[in-house]
């Protein structure tokens, strides 16, 4: 859920009425849509949850009490990155606590709070059912095992640095793929412009009713893309295959961001998802699909 | 009709009579809080225990939450009963010593220590304000926040309410002077009622649109250290 509070700052009425929309048919509904707006914009803000009360009739007391009855929901806007250090009994005796004070005291701010550069949030948990691995840190769901105290600041370091960066080469979770249109089948493939030394995928985009192009690296894993025009942090794009002009159509909405996600079929068989959220690296690779594999393999 | 025998006596009530009002209406006093005529009962006090059933299956159940059921044997006042009142009036009495009401409830039951360590809280969460405001005043201005021992009473996101007539229902019934002093924040006075009353620490002229049903209020002498 890293980078939403910052992509979408500011509160916009229609967005919150889109997602009021789509969950209107179900009655006891409330818990899904305020998981849907933090989903969004990474905490409840105070103006959206006024705007639920408002439409969907129930009272502000109500909605309120919801959103503070449950740990999941944050009224508070988090930090780039989530910091989650384990406190339940195992990871207890293992030394949990002077881990905990150690991150409060690298990050300068106590359990439950927020940097103020908005990089990080430390929060703690009752165990994570790691008990053996304890202490357990967990950093935007990468797990830390067995951390000592000398560990912290290395593992704050990696997060800094983004887990994302990823050691292309060496990291086996990275190998190239190769993408096609659902609709033409052709490839997307094009080796005029190489990202993470690939071929890179173009595709051709409209955004906020311009046009253009996005290339997205080969690597499945790596999330190198560029475009042209930039596209900004947050945006959500239509994408169009350069070749037969037909516009890809959503089969589904993002878990995590709700914005819709498009399938392509993947060289090899199988198919992959992704996220048409600018900034959001949400995709789903199935290999056992049986989504007829294109004729250029 | 349901025939049941509260403290050997048989009585007929109706159905959907709760235990308090059946014990209520033979005369056996039972000792309330959270409970409130005209308001859905809640049963968060506890102090309206009973004990129902034969001897060694006998259990303790809130009175102002039980349905009579047909032939039930209740007593309101065995030594089981009495004990784990003393202790729910100990305990209340802890989180709240400054309550007028939880004082009087305590020394008519004879409690003349306190064992735990007293926490001055302004609030006993019983509800009433919340069920006042909602059923009575068709308002929903105020409601629980939080979980735990987080759990209070207030506005939502702390802020005046749009929806607050300022009826002051809220501070009438509470049993523990809750939501009395916020008039020192006028910003945040949910009712503000108190105010009128030439308090030591406001300004009068702030509130003379207000009322209230308090009198005199004491709260604001009551300081948390
Ligand atoms: S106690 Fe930390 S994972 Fe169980
Ligand atoms: S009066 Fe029955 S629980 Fe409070």
């Amino acid at each position: 859920m890293q980078n939403k509070a910052t992509v979408n700052s500011t509160i916009d009425t229609q967005n919150i009425q889109a997602i009021l929309e789509k969950h209107a048919a179900d009655k006891g509904g409330l818990i899904s849509i305020l998981e849907a707006i933090q989903a969004q914009y990474g905490y409840l803000p105070e103006q959206a949850l006024r705007i639920v009360s408002k439409q969907t009739g129930r009272s502000l007391v109500d909605v309120y009490g919801v959103a503070t009855f449950y740990r999941f929901f944050s009224l508070q806007p988090k930090g780039r990155h989530l910091v989650c250090s384990c406190l339940g009994t195992a990871c207890h005796v293992r030394g949990a606590p002077r881990i905990v004070d150690e991150l409060e005291q690298q990050l300068g701010i106590k359990a439950g709070q927020t940097t103020e550069d908005m990089e990080f949030t430390l929060e703690t948990v009752n165990c994570l059912g790691a008990c053996a691995l304890g202490p357990v840190v967990v950093i935007d769901g990468h797990y830390f095992s067995k951390v000592g105290k000398s560990k912290v600041k290395q593992i704050l370091e990696q997060a800094r640095q983004g887990f994302d960066a990823a050691d292309i080469g060496n990291d086996e979770r990275i190998f190239p793929i190769d993408v096609a249109c659902p609709a033409c089948q052709h490839s997307f493939r094009d080796e005029t412009l190489k990202l993470d030394g690939y071929p890179s995928l173009k595709l051709d985009v409209a955004v906020n009713g311009g046009r253009g192009w996005v290339r997205l690296s080969t690597l499945y894993g790596s999330s190198t893309v560029c475009s042209e025009p930039e596209i900004p942090e947050g945006d959500v794009v239509e994408f169009i295959c350069p070749h037969c002009r037909s516009q890809i159509q959503a089969v589904s909405d993002c878990p995590r961001c709700q914005a819709p996600m498009i399938r392509l079929p993947v060289g090899g068989g199988g198919t992959i998802q992704i996220c048409t959220r600018r900034g959001c690296k949400q995709h789903l690779l199935d290999l056992s699909s049986s989504q007829e594999s294109p004729d250029w393999l | 009709m349901i025939t049941l025998k509260i403290n050997g006596l048989t009585v007929s009530v109706e159905k959907g009579t709760t235990l308090l009002e059946a014990a209520q209406f033979l005369g056996f006093p039972i000792p309330t809080l959270c409970h409130m005529e005209g308001l859905s009962p809640y049963g968060a006090c506890r102090l309206c225990v009973v004990e129902i059933g034969e001897a060694p299956k006998s259990r303790l159940v809130t009175s102002c939450t039980y349905p009579a059921e047909e032939g039930l044997t209740v007593r309101t006042a065995s030594t089981r009963v009495l004990k784990a009142r003393k202790m729910v009036l100990e305990l209340l009495l802890a989180s709240c010593p400054q309550s007028k009401v939880i004082q009087d409830l305590a020394s008519a039951h004879g409690i003349r220590q306190q064992r735990f360590k007293q926490e001055h809280d302004d609030c006993i969460l019983c509800g009433r304000c919340v069920r006042m405001c909602e059923e009575q005043m068709m308002a929903k201005a105020i409601g629980f926040r939080s979980r735990g021992e987080n759990r209070s009473i207030g506005t939502p996101f702390d802020a005046k309410s749009e929806v607050c007539r300022q009826c002051g229902g809220c501070i009438y019934v509470c049993p523990a002077c809750q939501l009395r002093c916020t008039y020192t924040e006028p910003d945040k006075a949910i009712c503000g009622g108190c105010a009128n009353l030439t308090p030591p620490c406001a300004e009068k002229e702030q509130f003379d649109d207000m009322m209230c049903y308090m009198n005199p209020c004491v709260a604001c002498e009551i300081k948390k250290d």
